[in-house]
């Protein structure tokens, strides 16, 4: 309980420290006398309110990034309402969000379906004082005041981009296989490859011939992952960075034996089976972030901007309870809007998958 | 009886001309791409089509009376996350109780949407589109936000990698899939089941005024396609080795297609197990080869569409036709 109130203060004084223009230390030391103070912050949390809108029921990786939200709103004393829209589409989303807002929440923190389509309904709950964030994949940057993002792009990007290096031997064919194509994540992690991939000689004998897209369905990533290895007798490495789509490629992998590897973004447990340094695996390594991680940065950030310490623009800190990365500044996105990165994607191999795998 | 000529024989029939359009298509595509008509190609989009070729002799019994079952996905979710959870907990270890169990739950599951449509004459659109909701609901409530992996399902997704059902020679989920076959084949042309079903999709009235229990045949049809929705649960977990409670989720549309491909009429009375093969076949053999012939990937559904679009054109041609060649025949 102290450490939370200090933690509290803390962020208060640097809000004060930043609007202050003048040395946070001694802020810190002036507020920390001042208990009463604390309490009241304490207590702001607490009355309040924090929604959590995922991409769709039962999507595993959102499960784990609701739970994180709801352990940390519920270690800082908030109400924590999770909705999962009955399908991962925009228009599921429109509706939850106006019940939330006819509901009065004080914050919504959502994993956003379409860039664009959840505008209106975004800007709505903002008109209604409701403090908007995203996580996991962000809106457009009208719609939200800043993003918890599991990753920067360019952190993703450099990540799978040197694993296909590694895999493929630094030389050959390689191919993606991603979710669909307007996935905004995929896409962005797909572009961002292709700079690293432009812009640095070390990757020029690397080819990527094909960018297929599996819908996120496993019956369509097996005929794409299919349609790759009969197409390219040379390709050395499928990168999926999709969930879905890098299951569905090990299996197909795994099941010929074929020499291509496979790397990408993968769950532990889907992905077990397949990992593994010998030819009988198909995967070597892969990548992810801790979804529980990504649910706790969004709540975070909801609760500082409900208290008021941060606003969403670009420079202002925050303390994220006992998080290895905290406190966290919010960056620039590059679309207009602001984020808050998480970290670099966390790598999946033979020596942590055992252990992983029971966790999600 | 007089023998008719080639010409007759193939504009007589729907399923010929069907056959016509799966060869055309998939030489074509063997041109572009050789390896396409090579035999593990061929085993492989069988296996990866295996579920909706099956379902498709469901739908296509429930066409037939008249009426259409949009919860099939979500009874095979139910049943395959059900069985997938069972296998990830250790409860069960035994593949042929994993089928049991999923056919269980998929038969429970149609004999109840069964009821309602039967007894309760519900619209089938709107039974079934409520219980899409309710099964799938089930799946979630089943997976509890887990889900079930091939590391967690041990044993059973070795059963979509052996043959020994096959003797050794035909993958165990391609057994299936003939075993499902021959038997609605036999079951729709020479059993008083068949002929009822067919009745009362012709024409339900005189089919209950000439004895046959129309309730007690829709009730069967959808406890039938229950039971291979069911059956499909089981063996999708274990081709994907990965069950998880969205799995197949608007398939649903597939495997109406298939069987509208396979001129199935959807206001009931026409169609043949034939045709729903032959509709499952030319759906699977688009989804391989799209990708295959370099169409770009953000045109393929377009393909996709044009191709079953036509294809349902020519049939429909071809029904004209032979109705008129049958007219003509009366005439004389």
């Amino acid at each position: 309980m102290k450490k939370k109130v200090l933690s509290v203060l803390l962020c208060a004084a640097m809000a004060a420290g930043m609007l202050a223009g003048c040395g946070g230390d001694d802020k810190a030391s002036t507020d920390d006398a001042n208990k009463p103070a604390a309490s009241d912050a304490d207590g702001s949390a607490a009355g309040k309110k924090f929604a959590l809108v995922t991409k769709s029921a039962g999507n595993p990786y959102n499960e784990k990034e609701a739970e994180g939200f709801q352990q940390a709103i519920e270690s800082i004393g908030g109400e924590c309402i999770i909705k999962h829209p009955e399908s991962a589409t925009a228009d599921a989303q429109v509706s939850v969000i106006q019940s939330l807002i006819s509901q009065g929440v004080d914050s919504i923190c959502i994993a956003a379906n379409d860039e664009n389509a959840l505008q209106a309904a975004l800007e709505d709950a903002m008109a209604a004082g409701i403090k908007v964030s995203c996580l996991d994949s962000k809106t457009n940057a009208a719609s939200r005041m800043t993003f918890a993002n599991q990753a920067g792009t360019t952190e993703i990007g450099q990540a799978l981009m040197d694993a296909v290096y590694d895999i493929a031997g630094g030389e050959g064919d390689w191919a993606i296989l991603s979710a669909t194509s307007q996935a905004t994540n995929q896409n962005a992690w797909i572009d961002a490859m292709k700079d690293i991939m432009e812009n640095d000689s070390k990757y020029a004998n690397l080819n990527l011939v094909e960018v297929a897209y599996g819908d996120d369905e496993p019956v369509k990533s097996t005929d794409q992952t299919q349609a790759l290895l009969s197409k390219y007798p040379n390709l050395k490495v499928i990168c999926a960075p999709t969930t879905v789509g890098i299951a569905a490629a090990a299996k197909v992998l795994q099941d010929q034996s074929s020499a291509v590897k496979l790397t990408g973004l993968g769950l532990p447990s889907e992905m077990a089976e397949y990992i593994g340094d010998d030819d009988a695996h198909s995967c070597p390594y892969m990548f992810l972030w801790n979804p529980i991680d990504v649910g706790r940065l969004g709540a975070y950030i909801s609760a500082a901007l409900v208290d008021g310490t941060i606003t969403g623009a670009a420079g202002e800190t925050f303390e994220a309870g006992d998080m290895p990365n905290s406190p966290y500044t919010i960056v620039d996105a590059g679309d207009g809007g602001t984020e808050v990165i998480l970290g670099a994607p966390f790598k999946f191999d033979p020596t942590n998958i055992e252990e992983w795998k029971t966790v999600y | 009886m007089e023998k008719k000529s080639l010409w007759k024989r193939i504009t007589g029939s729907r399923e010929a001309s069907l056959v016509i359009v799966l060869i055309v298509l998939c030489a074509l595509i063997s041109i572009k791409n050789p390896s396409f008509l090579a035999l593990y190609n061929i085993l492989e989009i069988l296996k990866n089509n295996a579920v909706i070729m099956i379902m498709a002799l469901g739908m296509l019994c429930v066409l037939l009376i008249g009426g259409i079952d949009i919860s099939i996905t979500s009874s095979l979710a139910f049943a395959g996350m059900t069985v997938g959870m069972l296998f990830k907990n250790g409860v069960i270890h035994s593949t042929l109780l994993g089928f049991i169990i999923a056919i269980a739950i998929g038969a429970a599951c149609g004999f109840l949407i069964g009821l309602i449509i039967a007894k309760g004459n519900v619209t089938p659109i709107i039974a079934t589109m409520g219980f899409m909701y309710i099964y799938r609901g089930f799946a979630y409530l089943v997976a509890n936000s887990q889900w079930a992996g091939a590391d967690a399902l041990g044993g059973f997704k070795d059963f979509a990698l052996e043959s020994y059902l096959g003797f050794g020679v035909i993958n165990n989920v391609l057994v299936i899939v003939i075993v499902c076959y021959i038997i609605f084949f036999i079951l729709m042309k020479w059993t008083k089941f068949g002929r009822n079903i067919y009745a009362v999709g012709s024409n339900a009235e005189a089919a209950e005024i000439s004895g046959i229990h129309v309730a007690h045949v829709k009730l069967a049809v959808y406890t039938l396609m229950g039971i291979l929705a069911g059956l499909c649960g089981a063996l999708a977990v274990t081709v994907y080795a990965s069950a998880q409670p969205n799995m197949m989720q608007n398939k649903e549309m597939d495997v109406i297609a298939a069987c509208v491909i396979g001129g199935v009429s959807m206001s009931g009375g026409r169609g043949s197990v034939g045709g729903a093969l032959l509709g499952a076949l030319i759906l699977a053999v688009i989804a391989k080869a799209l990708p295959l012939v370099g169409i770009d990937a953000l045109a393929q559904n377009t393909v996709k569409g044009v191709i079953i679009i036509a294809v349902i054109v020519l049939n429909v041609v071809t029904q004209r036709m032979m109705d008129k060649n049958n007219l003509e025949r009366r005439e004389m």
